[in-house]
């Protein structure tokens, strides 16, 4: 019968009390509890010794290149252990590395099959297996969602990601975009990616960009994103345009904790063409160039405000388009944000 | 001796969430899993006695509240930790498991010898006991000691979990006065799948005591840009700790007064149990030195020491015998001393002892990197490096961190595996991280010596070697560099009463605490000729190895994970397979 006792708090296990006493079992005896042959074999009472008759053929068999009699195992066993120094613990080079004997592939792959139902913990297999690698997570970021001052018109712009995917593949959005206060939006673009993984800290990923303003255009991309060495997140992308156009675009920021939860971010971001496209102001070579930091201060791991300031210049062919359209080649951003991710 | 706060706290939940079910036109009639939401009484704090040979034990789901937090949780018979399972060696045990709770749940019997198809872990063993559904536990107990069971779902973070004490059949061989559990955990306020899904998106998101510019670590700039450069962190000690833990003893926070009574001269046992989801804790008492007497449930000769740092899943009984002070602070301090747990040991109702502060955060070595001293003779200045010393960034920083070469067939080489261990030299003489030079007396793994003869004192007949993997920042954690999706049909396979050493190799920077489930293992520690102590749970210090001794003789299939839960449910499990079914007739 179940028996409930309730006690107040601390956990009181009742203070020493005299118990029966088996007086053939004086103390417990761990040996006992790891060797459950005699519990197993209730129904068979020779099945222990069968065990170890087992046992004493493994000793000598499939293994057995390097095995020795089981008797030298033992001396060996007693000596080495007797004298082993500190540090030098468990010396395992006398044992062998080998397959499994044969009987340890025998009866079903799955034992409990026979028992539960071969459905039933075929479904329960596949919802653990499922549970205990890794499941499937999304995440959000804005990196940059913020408010720019400059000269002229002041601006805004964002710069968000995201995936959904297990730890190997995963489908990967970003988008980026920007535009004046009182003006038009200047640039906008939506990329949906494939992203697997090509080493511990890389992605390599590959799908389409669709630009949103000016002269639509979708690109094919190909890219990497990870993290190199000292810590530098880098996205770096290859895109090809449906009109036959070739650019590319490297962006790298690197988080210097001040604290534990004011953070200095410097970024650059660098793009480049094979070709002048003049609808674009985009030159061949090297197009623009970014440098920015950002200081921010994280509330939340998930929700950091930021000031920073940014730098932006278009270099060579493109800046002189920029000229040609009465725009400043070089333009200096004072910026606002929130990054964040969920 | 429950604090005030909490009864307050209580009252105002119960009326919160009574007004809220009325407004939904629900009452408390309809039970939490037909209506699908996560809501229930507030959970009792500390566990009541179960005893005899038929218990009942029920889930449900609950709200916990401990200082300023709340958030859901799950309790069995209504209090977190569960009851006290007390039992007597020998005896039968039919436990009832009844679900009332919204998900899927089980009970794993953490240490105990039972057939393999009563030890509960779904997907395995058996199948989940779903919502509303009952399943029946019926074994015999084999043994004597301290162990405790849990849920083997995402539920044993949210309060799944208890002690289970059994006396020996033949009498205590220790004489106390006064027997006490300290079951340590830690409980967050969010659901463990949130908890997971930040652990994988975000960048340590819950480390706040990460290397800055600002730090007072002992850290050159060599070594700081050595760290950076291998885009690893030093202060990867806990993958969550205090900023979402608060770290509870038998279930009570830091401010909710936990006392246990004792008076002056007693002789006063402490079961430790660490069921906790992802901390490891160093234990002391300060003033009180603690004489260890039992691990994982089996006695070891008895060694005294000041400090012991426990793993997840592992227990050691202690006895310490206060005398002089009014009172002292058991002290539970999570490895990245973070937060502590605390209690008093008090010898009338309300005696404080005062609680030290939390010490300085420790760092990652040169040993947890895989380089320890005494090793390969790379080609660098080991001789310069001691053990647990930081210094030589400069030369680390030149160096591979992932010679995948030197890694055995066996392990599959992927974007999973983030590091290599060039020097795995065996750490059973570790304290455990951060408590090298304490300056007091620290337990270690070579100290433990079994108090009686093991039975089978074979030498191994097979070397089974299995490398710990992962990868820090994908949040990606595996055996031989394979989650467990990858090989549910390739387990690790031993033959019947066959006797294996199992050599871990820790290729990852953190410790990780691994349980073989259904059998005790013994440590490969240098202990005396049959005296390896028997462990079910065992910390592979990192960048390290660890070995055991397995005599595998309970047929069936077995659970073989971390204990860190959330390193088990990204992929570091793996079924043990001891074959033929029929044991030794087959």
């Amino acid at each position: 019968m179940c028996k409930t006792m309730l006690l107040s708090l601390p956990l009181i296990v009742l203070p020493q009390v005299a118990v029966a006493q088996d007086h053939d079992h004086s103390s417990p005896n761990p040996a006992e509890v790891t060797a459950p042959v005699e519990e197993e074999s209730a129904d068979d009472p020779h099945a222990g010794h069968q065990a170890m008759d087992h046992s004493g053929h493994q000793v000598m068999s499939p293994d057995a290149t390097a095995a020795s009699s089981s008797g030298q195992t033992m001396g060996h066993a007693a000596m080495g252990h007797g004298s082993m120094d500190h540090g030098a613990a468990g010396d395992s080079t006398d044992i062998p590395q080998g397959l499994p004997p044969p009987e340890a592939f025998s009866g079903p792959l799955y034992a409990a099959d026979a028992f539960v139902g071969e459905e039933e913990m075929a479904a329960s297999r596949a919802a653990v297996a499922r549970e205990v690698s890794g499941l499937p997570v999304f995440w959000f970021q804005a990196d940059r969602a913020e408010y720019r001052a400059r000269g002229g018109q002041d601006g805004y712009l964002w710069d968000v990601q995201g995936y959904y995917g297990g730890d190997l593949d995963k489908f990967w959005f970003k988008s980026e975009g920007e535009g004046n206060f009182g003006g038009e939006l200047e640039s906008a673009e939506l990329q949906g990616l494939w992203s697997h993984a090509i080493g511990p800290w890389w992605d390599l990923q590959a799908g389409v960009r669709q630009d949103l303003t000016g002269p639509e255009r979708t690109h094919a991309v190909i890219g990497v994103q990870g993290l190199a060495p000292y810590l530098f997140e880098v996205d770096a992308a290859g895109f090809l345009s449906t009109r036959g156009d070739v650019t590319a675009r490297i962006e790298a920021e690197l988080d210097q904790r001040i604290t534990q939860r004011l953070i200095l971010q410097p970024r650059a971001e660098v793009n480049l063409s094979a070709q002048d496209i003049p609808e674009l102001g985009i030159g061949a070579g090297l197009d623009t160039v970014e440098l920015g930091v950002r200081l921010r201060y994280e509330f939340a791991r998930e929700f950091a405000p930021y000031v920073g300031v940014e730098q932006e210049w278009k270099v060579g062919q493109s800046a002189d388009y920029a000229r040609l359209a009465g725009e400043d080649p070089s333009v200096t951003n004072y910026v606002v944000g929130l990054r964040f991710w969920f | 001796m429950s604090t005030n706060p909490i009864s307050i706290d209580r009252r105002k939940f119960l009326s919160a969430s009574a007004g809220a079910a009325s407004l939904i036109g629900l009452g408390h009639s309809i039970p939490a899993w037909a209506t699908g939401s996560h809501e229930g009484a507030l959970a009792r704090k500390g566990s009541d006695v179960l005893s005899g040979e038929h218990l009942t034990m029920t889930v449900a789901d609950a709200r916990f509240a401990t200082g300023n937090r709340h958030g859901p949780a799950v309790t069995v018979n209504g209090s977190v930790p569960g009851p006290l399972v007390r039992l007597r060696e020998g005896q039968n045990l039919v436990v009832d498991l009844l679900n009332e709770s919204s998900m899927g749940t089980s009970i794993h019997w953490h240490g105990l010898l039972v057939p393999f198809l009563m030890d509960g872990v779904p997907g395995v063993t058996m199948a989940a006991v779903e919502p509303g559904e009952r399943f029946r536990y019926e074994f015999p107990i084999r043994q004597a000691g301290t162990y405790w069971w849990h849920a083997h779902t995402l539920q044993e973070p949210m309060g799944h979990y208890g002690p289970i004490i059994i006396d020996p059949a033949g009498g205590d061989p220790h004489q106390v006065d006064r027997d006490y559990v300290v079951m340590l955990s830690d409980w967050s306020p969010i659901d463990p799948h949130e908890v997971m899904r930040k652990l994988k998106v975000g960048e340590a998101p819950f480390n706040y005591q990460k290397t800055t510019a600002t730090d007072d670590y002992p850290l050159s700039g060599a070594e700081r840009r050595m760290w950076a450069r291998m885009r690893m962190m030093p202060t990867d000690i806990a993958d969550v700790s205090a900023p979402l833990y608060t770290y509870l003893i038998n279930g009570h926070g830091p401010e909710d007064g936990l006392e246990f009574a004792f008076q002056p001269g007693e002789r006063v046992r402490l079961r430790f149990i660490n069921g906790s989801a992802m901390t490891f804790f160093n234990v002391r008492i300060p003033g009180l030195p603690m004489t260890v007497i039992s691990a994982d449930g089996q006695d070891v000769r008895p060694v005294e020491v000041d400090e012991f740092q426990i793993g997840n899943a592992e227990t050691y009984d202690v006895i310490v015998e206060p005398t002089g002070d009014a009172a002292f602070a058991i002290v539970a301090e999570a490895m990245d001393r973070s937060g502590m747990g605390i209690a008093m040991l008090a010898s009338q109702p309300g005696a404080q002892a005062g609680v030290p502060p939390l010490r300085d955060p420790p760092l990652l070595t040169m040993a947890d990197m895989g380089m320890s001293h005494g090793s390969s003779g790379a080609a660098m200045d080991h001789g310069a490096m001691d053990h647990g010393d930081t210094s030589g960034g400069e030369a680390m920083g030149a160096m591979n961190m992932r010679h995948t070469s030197l890694l055995p067939p066996s392990v599959v080489v992927g974007p999973g595996v983030d590091m290599v261990s060039m020097n795995p030299v065996d750490r059973m003489g570790d304290p455990g991280i951060g408590l090298d030079n304490v300056g007091h007396r620290v337990l270690n793994y070579r100290q433990l010596v079994a108090a009686n003869m093991n039975r089978d004192m074979r030498q191994p007949t097979r070397l089974k070697e299995i490398h710990l993997t992962g990868n820090m920042e994908r949040y990606m954690w595996s055996f031989d560099g394979q989650k467990f999706s990858a090989v549910a049909d390739d387990p690790i396979r031993f033959a019947f009463n066959e006797r294996v050493r199992v050599k871990l190799v820790n290729d990852t920077m953190m410790a990780h605490p691994i349980h073989l489930h259904g059998h005790f293992f013994e440590l490969v520690n240098d202990a005396p000729h049959g005296h390896q102590p028997l462990k079910h749970t065992l910390v592979v210090q990192p960048g390290g190895s660890a070995q055991f001794d397995l005599t595998a003789n309970e047929p069936g299939d077995w659970a073989f994970h971390c204990h860190l839960i959330y390193h088990m449910h990204n992929g570091m499990f793996q079924v043990v397979t001891v074959r033929p079914l029929q044991g030794g007739e087959g």
